[in-house]
């Protein structure tokens, strides 16, 4: 993965989508394009309505544009049928979401197999290989037999993060994953997504905090359903050492 | 996807959610046990009302010496003599329809005992008449073949005569009656059977083998009539017909010749009988209707609102990479699993309800295997319905808009 970085893995081409709300039509997303390499850590920003979620979802295969082309590891997204977008979602993408989505009163490692589940090549005992594998890389190698309902917000998200990482995705979809997230755990659950780059994982982040975009390698900027902004960032700030200057919690 | 792999995931949607699963089980375990109970106690009616009218001898033929005539003048029926032992033996050996039969002699005058008596007629029978008048023996024994076979002077009593010549409460079993100088001794006390919707006294009853009031008491060798009982109700016609043909024969009667004997049946109590029969029928199947409907609408909702509120759970699967026929196999299994399993539930506890239902209120009750096919069936198609309708609704939205169902 590594000594190929120049490969795109998300090319959009001239993307529009428009929702009709009643009798009016609301362009989300008008003509947006760029291509995103392998091994990037991307931030999507902009104010709220800018079209970033929606954005996100065309990436994540859970929507189609209305018109474009889009291209995800070398496969065009937009000729698919439901059944082929669920595959590829399954095989090419790991999402993290704001609220995590973790299935209630289910362990920690069930949730993390579910992607596996769904996946008829990936047999029971590779499957909980792998899933205990994307545990202990998030560190809740010690909590794989918890709940959903036992754990604490940063917990559940490091677990929806295995989750994402367990079916080897080409890219990493994040949706304010630390939004819902008190700084502290916010700047953990980013160190893990650093770390998660630089052993070579696409992550593209979607946020209106302007601050992460300092910890990534890359940040897009929105507006009005429009590329306003792509800007490489070269002085990319390391979240280990923010979180160790934040001030401990008093317990 | 393989079908191993969705069993794995119901089963563990089942069993992490042990109370919705529990609750959703719960519509279905009423629904099924409601109707099995309602209908157990329907049809319990149903029989117990039947059993009731069939006790007064709906199934009764009894067939009388015709009236014959003689120069234009029709004679007293009683007086002919056209039914013969031999019809009786006829009868009893080639009607198969009617498999009790019994001739009946009857001789009327004084039975005493000590100083009291009593008006009566004794009636000269065979075991048969029991079963054919549906009589029960209270106490004492009935007279047996060899008892006719010997022109016994044996009798069994009715209550009203038990308690009009025994009024000192002696136990009559054994004690020698008098009837028109002819000793009988008592050796059966009948059940008592109150008086019948024509105000007649049941009860004022003397039977003795038909051979000794023939030869001791009445001293005639033809008989005064027969009486039988069909297989059933609703045989008695054929029964009949059989009879009459097996009579016409015996007495040699021409085609074109008019019988020389009468038969009738019980035609008010058959009529009864079947309308009772009707009304209980439509009945049941209201009750049968009505328990389905409420079961079918109570199952319907749980299922319904226990899939909708899990939209959110099935855009999250298909996020992850559930394709639609996914996460409608894995609804349907679960909605299967729940069916069954209710259903079976439903079974036992309709079934144990129906016999508390019996054992503490003391209902008659009857089970029968289609009520609990019909409510099982219905309630576990119903069941998978309402499970799989909305999973489909689900499965056809945008994994999107799944996710964000509030």
């Amino acid at each position: 993965m590594d000594n190929n970085k120049s490969k795109p893995v998300i090319q959009l081409n001239e993307i529009c989508r428009d929702f009709i709300v009643g009798e009016e039509t609301v362009h989300a997303l008008r003509n947006v394009s760029f291509s995103i390499n392998e091994g990037e850590f991307v931030t999507i920003m902009g104010t709220s309505g800018s079209g970033k979620s929606t954005l996100l979802n065309i990436l994540g295969c859970l929507d189609t544009p209305t018109s474009g082309e889009y291209l995800l590891d070398g496969v065009p997204a937009k000729k698919m049928s439901k059944n082929e977008r669920a595959v590829l979602r399954n095989r090419k993408i790991g999402f993290v979401f704001q609220n995590y989505n973790l299935l209630a009163k289910t362990t920690a490692i069930e949730n993390v197999e579910l992607p596996l589940l769904y996946n008829s090549e990936v047999n029971g005992k590779e499957r909980r290989e792998r899933a205990t594998e994307a545990l202990t890389q998030v560190g809740l190698a010690d909590r794989m037999l918890h709940k959903s309902n036992q754990m604490s917000g940063g917990q559940m998200q490091r677990v929806a993060i295995a989750r994402a990482l367990v079916n080897d995705p080409a890219v990493i979809l994040a949706d304010e994953a630390t939004g819902n997230l008190d700084s502290r755990t916010s700047f953990e659950i980013l160190t893990l997504f650093q770390k998660l780059h630089r052993a070579g994982k696409t992550i593209i982040f979607v946020t209106h905090n302007a601050e992460i975009a300092k910890y990534c390698s890359r940040n897009l900027f929105l507006k009005d359903g429009k590329l306003v902004e792509d800007t490489s960032n070269v002085n990319i700030l390391d979240a280990e050492t923010t979180l160790k200057s934040l001030p401990k919690e008093e317990d | 996807m393989n079908i191993l792999n969705l069993f794995k995931i119901s089963l563990k949607a089942l069993t992490n959610n042990k109370m919705r699963t529990f609750l959703t089980m719960l519509g279905i375990i009423i629904g099924v046990a409601s109707v099995i109970a309602m209908l157990a106690i329907g049809q319990g009616s149903k029989k117990s009302i039947q059993a009731e009218v069939s006790e007064m001898g709906s199934n009764m033929i009894m067939i009388h010496p015709g009236a014959e005539r003689r120069g234009g003048v029709r004679q007293d029926p009683s007086a002919m003599q056209t039914l013969k032992l031999e019809d009786y033996y006829s009868i009893r050996d080639e009607a198969f329809m009617a498999p009790y039969v019994s001739p009946n002699v009857s001789s009327g005058g004084q039975f005493i005992f000590s100083s009291n008596n009593y008006p009566g007629t004794i009636n000269g029978v065979n075991i048969d008449y029991l079963e054919i008048r549906q009589l029960k023996l209270g106490y004492g024994e009935m007279f047996t073949d060899s008892d006719i076979l010997t022109n016994a002077k044996v009798c069994v009593i009715g209550k009203t005569i038990v308690d009009n010549l025994f009024t000192n409460g002696e136990d009559p079993i054994g004690q020698t009656v008098r009837f028109n100088k002819v000793p009988f001794t008592v050796i059966g006390v009948l059940q008592e059977k109150g008086y019948n919707s024509m105000g007649m006294d049941q009860d004022a009853v003397v039977l003795a083998p038909y051979t000794t009031v023939m030869k001791r008491l009445a001293a005639i060798t033809y008989l005064q009539g027969i009486y039988c009982s069909a297989i059933s109700e609703e045989y008695t016609e054929i029964a009949i017909e059989e009879i009459r043909s097996i009579l016409r024969q015996n007495h040699k009667l021409e085609t074109g010749v008019e019988d020389n004997f009468t038969i009738r049946s019980q035609q008010e109590l058959s009529s009864m009988m079947s309308s009772v029969t009707d009304v209980m029928t439509i009945l049941l199947a209201c009750i049968a209707g009505i328990s389905l409907v409420v079961g079918g609408i109570g199952i319907m909702n749980i299922m319904y609102v226990s899939v909708t509120e899990r939209t959110k759970e099935i855009g999250l699967r298909m996020s992850v990479g559930a394709r639609p026929v996914d996460i409608l196999s894995q609804f349907l299994i679960e909605a299967t699993i729940i069916s069954i399993i209710g259903g079976l539930l439903g079974v036992i506890i309709g079934v144990s309800a129906t016999y508390l239902v019996k054992m503490i209120v003391q209902w008659p009750v009857y089970i029968t295997s289609w009520s609990i096919m019909l409510s099982f069936g219905v309630c576990t198609i119903i069941g998978v319905f309402f499970g799989w309708y909305p999973a489909r609704k689900a499965a056809n939205l945008d994994p999107i808009d799944a996710l964000r169902y509030e």
